[in-house]
C-alpha cells in the first residue's frame, strides 16, 4: 500500500488542467500555503516558525541578560524574572532548536532520498501545526504567571497540556521523516548511499520517536496530579525536577545531530571531493545519538561525583562505576562528533591542484558545528564535582553554545537548499557576513558566562560579586549581536524571496546529491522522474563523466 | 543542466508497517517511562510510609486476569487476520476483525469495570492520580487500536482485500498492546 498522495500520472492532469485554469487568486494562494501537504512547505513552516521563535527568545536572552547587569538589584518584576527564566529553558529547545532540526529534515529529505513525497503528508502536516498549538499555549501560559515557578494554578496546567502537544506533534513529524527515509529512497540508493543530512535526519527524527514519548508520559503524570491530587510531583515547582532533562544536556545533543552532519554535507561540496570513510561518519553521527539516554534514563546529569579527596586511588571499584555511565553520557557523543570532525578534515586535506569552492554555507556549517563541540564540552565539564559549577550560569551557557550553533547550521541549511526551496540563492556576502556575526555573537553570549560559572555566579539572575559583571555586560552584547543576526537573516530570506528575474540554474553549488537533478525551485512532486541512483555522488558522477572526453581523465 | 537516468516509479515498501512498526516504538516507550516512574514512586512511598495501595482500596485481580487472558485472543484474532487474506479468505479475514473489535471492546469493559469497582477518586492521592493517567493512556490505545481495526475491516468490506500490509501491521498492533498491558498487569495490578 502506498500513502504518497497521487501518481505521477494524476499530477500530470492536475498540472495540465491548471495551466488551463484561470490564475489563482492570492486568497486561494494563502488558503494552499497553509493547508498544503507539500514536505517543502511544512519545512518552510517550520523554519520560519523556528527563526520567529529565534527572534522571541533571543529578546527574553537579552531582557535576562539585562536583570544580571546589577547582580543586587532588578529591573524587572520579581514575578517576572521566573517565567523569563522558564521561557528561556522552554523556548531555547522547543521553540528554537527543535522546530529548527525538524524543518532541515522535512524540507529536504525527501528531495535527498529521490522521494515524490514525504511519507504520510497529511500527519506530518498535522504534526506542524500540533506543535505550534502547543508552543502557542505554553507562550499563553508563560505569559499569564504559569510555568514552573508559576502562581496561576490553571495555567501552570495549561503550560503541561501546551508541552505535551508540541512534544506529541514533533513525534508525528518524525515518523514521517523516520519512514520517508527507510521505505521510499530512489533505486539503486542503499542506506550507505544516503547523504549526510539524511543519515543526521535519520538519527535525529528516531531519537525523538524515542525521547518525546517519555517525555509526554512524564507530563501526563504531572497534568493529572497537578491537575487534581497535587501531592506526589512537587506541585508545579517540581515539573523541572522531572522533566529537567529534555531542556538540557545531554538530551539537547540529540537535537543538535542535523547541525552537525551540515558540516559533512557542506565539505565535500566545498572541497570537490568524495566524502571517505562513510561508514565512520555514519557511525560518529549514531555515537551523538547516545545522547538519548538522557531521555531513556529521565537524567539530565550523569555526574563525577569525586572531589577533593575523594581523587584518590581508592576504591577503585564505585569509582569505575561512577565513570563508565559518566563517559557513556557525556563522553560518547563527543567522540561521535570528533569522528565526523576526522572525516570532515580528511576530505578539507591539502592536495595538489584542490579545487576550493567557498561558499556561505560552509561557514555557516563549519561556525555550527564548532560551537555545538564547545556546548558539548562544557557539559562535560559540567558533569565533574570537583569543577564545582553545577548550580552556576555553566549550564546554561553550555546549552546556549548548543542552541546557537544549531541555529548557525540550520542557518546554512537554508542558504545552501534555498534555490530549491523558493527558487533563488540567498545574498553570498551578506550570508557569509552573518555567519562571522553569528559566530562572534554566539561566543560573547556564552564564553563570559563559562568564565562567571567558574567563579560561582549562580543560575538566575543574582550575585553578589561585582567582579562579575564584566562577563554579564560582555554576555549581553553577546545575545545583542545574536538579536541583530537572527532579525538581519530574516530580512536577507525576504530580500531573496523578492527579487525577481535571478535564475541560479538547477545546482547552483556544483553539489553531489540527487536533490540538484530536479529544477530550482523543486516541483511538487519534486522529480519528473524519479532517478536511478549508482553511486553516493551521483551528480559528481554525471560532472565526471561529461568532463571525460574532453580532458581524457576519469576522476 | 545534468539529467540523472530515470527509474521506473519505485514499489511501494511496506510504509504502513513501518509507520506502525514507529508509532508501537512510541507506545511502549512510553508505557515504559510511565512504569519506571510509578516503580520510583512506588519505592519511596513503601520506605516513606510504610505503603503505596491506599487503605481500603482493593484491585479486583479477576478482571484483570481475564484482560490478560483477552489479549491472547487478539493476538490470535490478529494473526487468523492475516492468514486469512493470505489464503484470499475474505469472509474470514472480515471474521477475524470482527473478533478482534468484540475481543478489544470486552477489554476496554473490564477496565471500566476495575474502575467501578475500587472506588478510587483520581483525587484521592498520588497512587490514584497515576493509577488513572497510567490505566488512562492505556485505554487510549485500546481506543486507538479498535480504530485501527474498524479501518482495516471496512477496507477489507469495500474490496481493497489486496491491501495485506495493513493487516500485518495491525496484527503487530496488537502483540505490542499485550506485551504493553502484561507490563502494565505485572506492575500495577500483580505487584500493587
Amino acid at each position: 500500500m502506498t500513502t504518497i498522495e497521487s501518481s505521477p500520472e494524476v499530477v500530470a492532469a492536475v498540472s495540465n488542467a491548471s495551466v488551463d485554469a484561470d490564475s489563482p487568486s492570492w486568497l486561494d494562494r494563502f488558503i494552499d500555503v497553509f493547508t498544503s501537504t507539500d514536505h517543502k512547505v511544512i519545512g518552510r513552516h517550520y523554519f520560519v516558525s523556528g527563526l520567529l521563535g529565534l527572534l522571541a527568545i533571543v529578546v527574553v536572552n537579552v531582557l535576562i541578560a539585562i536583570e544580571r547587569l546589577d547582580g543586587a538589584d532588578t529591573v524587572l518584576s520579581s514575578e517576572v524574572i521566573p517565567q523569563l527564566l522558564d521561557a528561556q529553558r522552554v523556548g531555547l529547545v522547543f521553540a528554537v532548536l527543535l522546530p529548527l532540526a525538524m524543518a532541515m529534515s522535512i524540507a529536504f529529505v525527501p528531495l535527498q532520498v529521490g522521494a515524490r513525497s514525504i511519507v504520510f503528508p497529511r500527519l506530518a502536516f498535522a504534526g506542524f501545526w500540533m506543535w505550534l498549538g502547543g508552543a502557542i499555549v505554553t507562550v499563553v501560559a508563560l505569559v499569564n504567571n504559569g510555568g514552573s515557578l508559576g502562581g496561576d494554578s490553571d495555567m501552570v496546567d495549561l503550560f503541561i497540556a501546551g508541552l505535551g502537544l508540541t512534544a506529541i506533534g514533533l513525534l508525528a513529524s518524525a515518523g514521517t521523516v523516520v519512514t520517508t527515509i527507510l521505505t521510499t529512497r530512489a533505486p539503486g540508493m542503499t542506506m550507505r548511499r544516503v547523504s549526510p543530512s539524511t543519515w543526521s535526519a535519520l538519527v535525529f527524527n528516531l531519537g525523538v520517536v524515542l525521547v518525546m514519548p517519555v517525555l509526554v508520559g512524564t507530563l501526563t503524570y504531572l497534568f493529572v496530579d497537578h491537575r487534581n491530587a497535587r501531592t506526589g510531583f512537587g506541585g508545579n515547582a517540581g515539573i523541572f525536577d522531572w522533566v529537567g532533562w529534555i531542556f538540557t544536556q545531554p538530551a539537547t545533543f540529540l537535537f543538535a545531530i542535523p547541525a552537525i552532519g551540515m558540516l559533512v554535507e557542506i565539505f565535500p561540496i566545498t572541497f570537490g571531493r568524495r566524502t571517505p570513510a562513510r561508514g565512520v561518519m555514519f557511525a560518529g553521527l549514531a555515537l551523538v545519538g547516545v545522547a538519548a539516554l538522557g531521555a531513556v534514563t529521565q537524567q539530565n546529569i550523569q555526574n563525577l561525583p569525586w572531589a577533593g579527596s575523594q581523587l584518590s586511588t581508592s576504591n577503585l571499584d564505585e569509582k569505575t562505576r561512577d565513570l563508565v555511565p559518566y563517559l557513556i553520557f557525556n563522553g560518547l557523543p563527543i567522540i561521535g562528533v570528533l569522528l565526523v570532525l576526522l572525516v570532515a578534515l580528511q576530505i578539507a586535506r591539502p592536495t595538489s591542484g584542490m579545487k576550493v569552492k567557498v561558499a556561505p554555507p560552509v561557514f555557516f556549517a563549519f561556525f555550527g558545528f564548532g560551537m555545538v563541540l564547545v556546548g558539548m564540552l562544557g557539559n562535560l565539564l559540567y558533569a565533574v564535582d570537583d569543577a564545582a559549577v553545577q548550580g552556576t550560569v555553566f549550564e546554561e551557557a553550555s546549552l546556549v553554545y548548543v542552541v546557537y550553533g544549531a541555529v548557525l547550521g540550520a542557518m546554512g541549511a537554508l542558504v545552501h537548499w534555498a534555490p530549491k526551496l523558493w527558487g533563488r540563492k540567498m545574498h553570498d556576502l551578506g550570508a557569509t557576513a552573518l555567519a562571522f556575526l553569528g559566530v562572534g555573537a554566539t561566543i560573547l553570549a556564552t564564553f563570559p558566562l563559562y568564565i562567571a560559572g567558574l567563579l560561582d555566579q549562580p543560575a538566575g539572575v543574582a550575585y553578589d560579586n561585582n567582579d562579575l559583571q564584566i562577563w554579564n555586560i560582555l554576555s549581553l552584547i553577546g545575545h545583542s549581536l545574536m538579536a541583530v543576526t537572527a532579525l538581519a537573516f530574516v530580512l536577507l530570506m525576504i530580500t531573496s524571496l523578492a527579487r525577481r528575474g535571478d535564475d541560479v540554474g538547477d545546482d547552483p553549488w556544483s553539489a553531489q546529491t540527487i536533490e540538484w537533478a530536479t529544477t530550482s525551485p523543486a516541483p511538487r512532486d519534486n522529480f519528473v522522474d524519479v532517478p536511478i541512483i549508482h553511486s553516493a555522488e551521483p551528480m559528481l558522477d554525471l560532472r565526471a563523466a561529461a568532463s571525460a572526453p574532453t580532458n581524457g581523465s576519469e576522476s | 543542466m545534468y539529467a540523472l537516468p530515470s527509474a521506473a516509479p519505485p514499489a511501494p515498501q511496506r510504509q504502513v508497517l513501518v509507520g506502525v512498526t514507529l508509532a508501537v516504538m512510541a507506545a511502549v516507550m512510553m508505557t515504559g517511562s510511565m512504569l519506571a516512574v510509578w516503580a520510583l514512586q512506588r519505592r519511596e512511598a513503601i520506605d516513606f510510609a510504610g505503603f503505596w495501595l491506599p487503605d481500603g482500596v482493593t484491585i479486583p485481580e479477576v478482571p484483570t486476569n481475564v484482560m490478560l487472558l483477552a489479549f491472547i485472543g487478539l493476538c490470535v484474532f490478529g494473526q487468523w487476520a492475516v492468514y486469512s487474506a493470505k489464503h484470499d479468505d475474505r469472509g474470514h479475514t472480515i471474521l477475524a476483525l470482527g473478533c478482534t473489535f468484540l475481543v478489544g471492546l470486552l477489554v476496554i469493559n473490564a477496565q471500566a469495570y476495575v474502575y467501578t469497582q475500587m472506588h478510587l477518586g483520581i483525587a484521592d492521592g498520588t497512587y490514584a492520580a497515576m493509577f488513572y493517567a497510567i490505566t488512562g493512556f492505556f485505554v487510549v490505545l485500546m481506543i486507538i487500536g479498535l480504530l485501527f481495526t474498524t479501518v482495516a475491516a471496512f477496507r477489507f468490506i469495500g474490496g481493497r482485500s489486496a491491501d495485506r500490509e495493513l493487516l500485518t501491521a495491525h496484527a503487530l498492533y496488537w502483540y505490542a498492546m499485550a506485551a504493553i498491558y502484561a507490563a502494565i498487569w505485572f506492575l500495577v495490578y500483580v505487584t500493587k
